[in-house]
Parts: C-alpha cells; sequence; structure tokens
C-alpha cells in the first residue's frame, strides 16, 4: 500500500478541462474545432474515469474509458464525414450557416 | 508524496494551460495541435494512475489516429485561415462565460458529494492481461461485440458520406 494525492485533485482538474471544453463548444463558430472541444470533454471523462477505477480498485473504469475512446473514433469519422459532404455542396462551412434542419 | 504532488501540478497546469490556448487559438490547426499536448499531458496522468493500457492506447488512437484525420481534414477542406469562418453571434461570448460558471459549480457541488475517499493506495500496475483478461473473459465480452458492430458502421457511413455517386 503505497500513499498517494487526494482524488479531489483529479476530479477537480477533469472538471476545469470539461468546462474548457464547453465553452470551446459554446463561442466557436467553427464545426472542426468544436469537434475538437468535444474531444477535450471526452478526455476529461476519461481522466475522471480512470481516476475513480485507481481509487476504487475497480477496473471497470477502465473498460468504460476503451469504449468511450471507440464511440469517439467512430463519432470523428462520421462528423468529419458528414463536414466533407456539407463542404462539398457549400463552400462555408460555418456553423451559423448550416440551418437546413431548423424547424 | 510531494514528488507525486509536483507532478501532478506540472501536468494539471500544462494540459489546463493548453486547453486555454486551444479554444482562444483562431487558427484551427493551432487548437488542434493544442489538443495533442493536452492528451499527452492527460495520458501522462493516466500513468501516474497505474494505467498503462490505458496510457498508450490514449497516445496511440488520440494523439496518433484521430488528430490525423482532424489535421487531414482541415487541410482538405483549407479551413487554416481564420477568415474563411465569419462569427456572426458575438454577444453568445460573455452568456457562454456564465454558462460556464454554472458548469462548474454543478461540478463542485458533485465532486464535494463524492464518498469514497481512500488515501492509501494497493500497488498494482493495470497492464495489457488485466485489460484483456477482464474485456474478453468477464462481463465486459457482450459490450464488446456490440462496439465492434458500432465501429462497423461508422465506418460504412462515413464511406457513404464521403463518396459522390453511390
Amino acid at each position: 500500500m503505497i500513499e498517494s494525492i487526494p482524488l479531489d485533485y483529479y476530479l477537480i482538474l477533469s472538471a476545469i478541462l470539461f468546462t474548457i471544453g464547453v465553452v470551446g463548444v459554446l463561442i466557436k463558430r467553427n464545426p472542426i474545432v468544436i469537434f475538437i472541444c468535444v474531444e477535450l470533454m471526452l478526455n476529461a471523462v476519461n481522466l475522471t474515469f480512470v481516476a475513480f477505477s485507481r481509487y476504487k480498485s475497480d477496473l471497470g473504469g477502465q473498460m468504460m474509458v476503451i469504449f468511450v475512446m471507440a464511440v469517439a473514433a467512430a463519432e470523428v469519422a462520421v462528423g468529419l464525414g458528414i463536414l466533407v459532404s456539407i463542404f462539398r455542396n457549400r463552400t462555408s462551412i460555418s456553423v451559423d450557416e448550416i440551418d437546413l434542419m431548423k424547424g | 508524496m510531494t514528488a507525486q504532488l509536483v507532478l501532478f501540478g506540472i501536468l494539471a497546469a500544462i494540459a489546463v494551460v493548453c486547453g486555454i490556448c486551444m479554444v482562444l487559438a483562431d487558427n484551427p490547426v493551432r487548437s488542434a495541435l493544442f489538443l495533442v499536448l493536452v492528451l499527452f499531458s492527460v495520458a501522462l496522468l493516466f500513468l501516474s494512475l497505474h494505467a498503462v493500457f490505458i496510457a498508450a492506447v490514449q497516445i496511440i488512437v488520440y494523439a496518433g489516429a484521430i488528430m490525423v484525420l482532424f489535421i487531414f481534414v482541415i487541410m482538405l477542406l483549407n479551413l487554416g485561415t481564420p477568415e474563411r469562418v465569419v462569427d456572426r453571434l458575438k454577444p453568445q461570448q460573455p452568456i457562454s462565460v456564465l454558462a460556464a460558471i454554472g458548469v462548474i459549480l454543478v461540478l463542485a457541488f458533485v465532486i464535494a458529494s463524492v464518498p469514497v475517499k481512500p488515501q492509501m493506495l494497493p500497488e498494482t500496475i493495470v497492464g495489457p492481461s488485466e485489460i484483456g483478461l477482464s474485456l474478453f473473459t468477464a462481463d465486459w465480452l457482450f459490450p464488446f461485440e456490440v462496439v465492434s458492430i458500432l465501429l462497423l458502421v461508422a465506418a460504412v457511413g462515413a464511406v457513404m458520406l464521403a463518396k459522390k455517386r453511390i
């Protein structure tokens, strides 16, 4: 058994990273940068999972991180495919101009 | 204990500063490269939590594969110049700061209510063999198969989206 730094530090760090990602999603107009900020949020959650996995001595958290990474890879592949096909039809991809599905 | 704390402080500072730079950068390529720095420091934090396999996967999958995809699409769509995207929602920015304060208050409330806080931890290192045993034999086999189908669907969907005529 070894002494370690408190769990709270990891949780606070991942909360800060998650909030930075939220701000990025809110203020950015470029969809690729929005995707990048979503990746940052996913990473903050991954850090929380691994920290709880370590401090509860439960492997389930690390399993969840693997699944989150797989889902993130799928999301990026489909999202960037959508962006490329939008860019093919119109030259700009600012999120303000993509309002085709607005009710 | 103190060496651990200093290491954690350095890595956390790198992650937070690079994250803020990532949001503030105008150029999407710079945002992507700052995200790579954040990913590397989070990978080192995984190492400090004795999650060796997850740290390696983080660098290979995130900093390797996913970031290459991002940079590739930025180059392909010629988005490196910031004036391609015009911001027409400037008043959204101060409101988003308020939203961020709300999010961090909620998260602080949740963190304060976490009950499990042990200080002494076992010296186990979670390597590939433990991960593999848990993933392929125990409770996680069915989710693993489902995720494999999800990845197949995503690959087929990306190809269908990118093709001009099917």
